[in-house]
């Protein structure tokens, strides 16, 4: 069984990337499973998605503990340990990275034993053409990695699955996951179903007696008052507004339509973006009838450090 | 007949589209889930004829519900966890009005804390308000589910609603291959609905929901909707076998998987039977004898199937993704009382507490679960109920409050 393992912040395309990989294993004879895993779903906050594809019919259910191929379509994720892009991932398993670093950078920086891709970055950047093109990048990728997946199912799977968007939009994507597809061909197949241990030696789970604790300790709470302040979700962005004060003509509508409230007018009626805590969701650029507030990409890994943003 | 990679919640809507219902209330907002969304798209581009009113609350939804059926026509409708509960006083009235139509509920834990993943607390919620449940393992089973429970609610011998329930994100955002029936099959094996004498009309009004005090009339009443559920386990019986003409796949009100020579069985509803399933497989191959034994229908409880497939068994692994707070496992007291007194040796019955809020259980869980459970067979001695929980999470747990109570010395008691 092939067990593939997707990590990307909402809004990149994650979970239709793990459908149009799921797709074109089925078109493929596979059998399939593929399912998104978000908490609140929300723009920019990180979400994971996975697929199974087998010859037989698939009982396992649920997260991959251990993926054979696992795909960061952002790099910052990798510094997020609560992410958890990493887990699992041994000597067996193939990592891709959205990256512009090289692929031998990330193997020592992380201690990775397994085999390393990585993808430009620049597909990021074109999303600001206000659609997400990096899953079908790695889509793309993926598919050759596996070796399983022809040009021509990865195509149909395309097609299939983005055929809402219209004939635009699924060019535009075709062309990105067949030139990342084209990119991988001196790896074609690498990626290897692992071969399952027997069931008649396993590591037993620790489980313990849960002790237990007065309500004091208990009971769910925090005891402090405006701790979302603490939690810095502006490291969920790929994207940031911008404000162009020149164009702005102070309606205060970023203000009133900011699902978050990060966005404060100061005393001249001019708005403020609180960026520890913007999740980029661009509401703002949306709702700004003067276009005074544009997108641009978050640095990438190295300058997010030397902010000292990084944990 | 097509096969495609469907979600559960499509599923759930193709089932509803394939029965050809007539009224769809729906509450549109969190937690409702994606059935809704799908249906109403296909209303909107013409691909489903029937009628979607939005209301403003689960409460409301399950009212329309009722009221709806009890007019004769064929009704759908969806929830999830939290919005379930908040329709909960109607869950227990509608089916007292012994009307029929199909509720699917989304299956995710329950608040405090506020949770995101599934377990079984919401719908174990409603076990005892007459509505008959059924348990689903796979998408394919949300699909086929949905018909069957037609058949099985509008039957004559039954006439009451049924919830499908499915898990969430496991099986609600999971996609798998799914045989969608063609229509005609459907259409033989599930004609328009025949409210025969139950039927309400404008012109010809009939009183509902009435008034019986004193106690008598009141357990009069209450007891023939048991025995209304109770039916539905021949009826399930008997349509199954129909379905089975019609669509090529089999149920059972329990489906057994390799228990027929098992001595340790896994006993557990839901879609982490499929984790049991390949678990069982696995042990196999190393000369384990071990079996799934997995209700589909919770109510009515399948009593004497259960019997039949439990007898001569060493061991039973309960494994409850739910909790009776003050009690335990609610299959485990299920499954006691079937057992008790029904044949001489009674398999030793012991209680696993896991997956609670979408808390995985692992392949060695599964395998310790059997090691266990032989143990105890063999010694006689059954251990307590087991919580899934390993020292790993204790500690990170320990984490978590020494952060919180950081922030109590920090911040706390000033404001």
């Amino acid at each position: 069984m092939f067990r593939i393992r997707l990590h990307g912040r909402g809004g990149q395309g994650i979970k239709t990337a793990s459908r149009i990989l799921g797709t074109a294993f089925f078109w493929e004879g596979y059998e399939v499973q593929d399912a998104p895993r978000y908490g609140a779903e929300r723009r920019g906050a990180p979400i994971f998605a996975y697929v199974r594809a087998s010859k037989e019919v698939i009982n396992e259910r649920g997260i991959i503990n251990r993926p054979d191929l696992g795909i960061v379509a952002d790099e910052s994720l990798l510094l997020l340990p609560v992410a958890d892009v990493l887990g699992g991932v041994t000597e067996h398993s193939v990592l891709l990275i959205v990256t512009d670093e090289a692929p031998g950078v990330w193997k020592k920086r992380l201690n990775l034993k397994g085999r390393v891709f990585s993808l430009s970055s620049k597909v990021i950047v074109e999303e600001h053409a206000g659609f997400p093109l990096v899953g079908a990048a790695c889509v793309g990728a993926a598919a050759r990695l596996v070796g399983v997946i022809s040009r021509k199912a990865l195509e149909k799977a395309i097609r299939e699955q983005l055929r809402p968007l219209g004939e635009s939009i699924i060019g535009r994507n075709l062309a990105k996951a067949r030139t990342a597809y084209d990119q991988m061909e001196a790896s074609a197949g690498c990626v290897t179903e692992r071969e399952e241990p027997s069931a008649d030696s396993y590591e037993t789970p620790h489980w313990i007696d849960l002790p237990f604790e007065e309500a004091g300790l208990s009971a769910p709470y925090i005891h402090a008052a405006a701790t979302s302040l603490k939690v810095e979700t502006g490291a969920w962005r790929s994207l940031r507004p911008v404000i162009d004060r020149r164009r702005c003509h102070r309606c205060g509508l970023c203000d009133i339509y900011c699902p978050d409230g990060v966005i404060s007018l100061d005393a001249r009626g001019y708005p403020h973006i609180d960026y520890q805590h913007c999740k980029g969701c661009l509401i703002c650029l949306i709702q700004c009838p003067t276009h005074a507030i544009k997108a641009i990409p978050e640095p990438g890994l190295r300058a997010k450090r030397h902010q000292g943003r990084g944990r | 007949m097509i096969r495609k990679l469907l979600t559960g919640n499509a599923a759930a809507a193709w089932g509803a589209r394939l029965a050809k219902v007539d009224y769809v209330p729906a509450f549109p907002i969190t937690p409702q889930t994606e059935i809704i969304e799908t249906i109403a798209h296909w209303i909107d581009i013409g691909q489903m004829d029937c009628r979607m009113v939005t209301m403003e609350s689960e409460h409301s939804m399950i009212t329309a519900a009722g009221a709806a059926a009890a007019t004769g026509v064929r009704v759908f409708t969806a929830t999830s966890s939290q919005g379930f509960l908040y329709g909960m006083e109607m869950i227990y009235t509608v089916a007292g009005w012994r009307t029929p139509f199909v509720l699917v509920n989304v299956s995710r834990a329950l608040s405090a804390p506020i949770t995101l993943e599934p377990d079984h607390n919401d719908v174990l919620a409603a076990r005892d308000s007459g509505f008959l449940q059924i348990h689903c393992a796979t998408c394919q089973e949300v699909l086929d589910s949905v018909l069957l429970a037609y058949r099985l609610g509008e039957n004559e011998r039954v006439r009451l609603p049924v919830i499908v329930n499915l898990d969430g994100f496991y099986l609600s955002f999971t996609r798998e291959p799914v045989k969608i029936p063609d229509e005609k099959n459907v259409k033989e094996f599930l004609p328009p609905y025949d409210p025969g004498e139950t039927h309400f009309r404008a012109g010809d009004p009939i009183s509902q929901g009435v008034v019986v005090l004193g106690g008598s009339q009141y357990s009069y009443f209450r007891y023939e909707t048991h025995y209304a559920s109770l039916n539905a386990l021949g009826v399930f019986e008997e349509i199954s076998k129909e379905y089975e003409e019609v669509s090529g796949r089999s149920y059972q009100p329990v489906e057994a998987y390799r228990v027929e020579d098992a001595e340790i069985v896994f006993f557990m509803i839901g879609s982490f039977a499929t984790k049991a399933k390949d678990a069982v497989d696995r042990l196999r191959k190393v000369g384990c004898k071990v079996g799934l034994l997995r209700p589909l229908l919770l109510r009515p409880f399948p009593v004497k199937p259960i019997i039949r497939a439990l007898a001569g068994k060493k061991g039973v692994a309960v494994i409850d993704q739910n909790l009776s707070l003050g009690k335990g496992g609610v299959l485990h007291a299920e499954l006691s009382s079937a057992l008790y007194g029904a044949t001489d040796s009674t398999p030793v019955l012991v209680s696993f507490i896991g997956g609670l809020g979408g808390r995985d259980i692992t392949r060695e869980e599964f395998y310790e679960m059997v090691a266990v459970t032989r143990k105890a067979s063999e010694t006689g001695e059954i251990p307590p109920p087991r919580l899934l929980y390993t020292a790993e999470e204790l500690m990170r747990m320990k984490g978590l409050q020494s952060i919180a109570r950081v922030a109590r010395q920090k911040g706390g008691g000033k404001s």
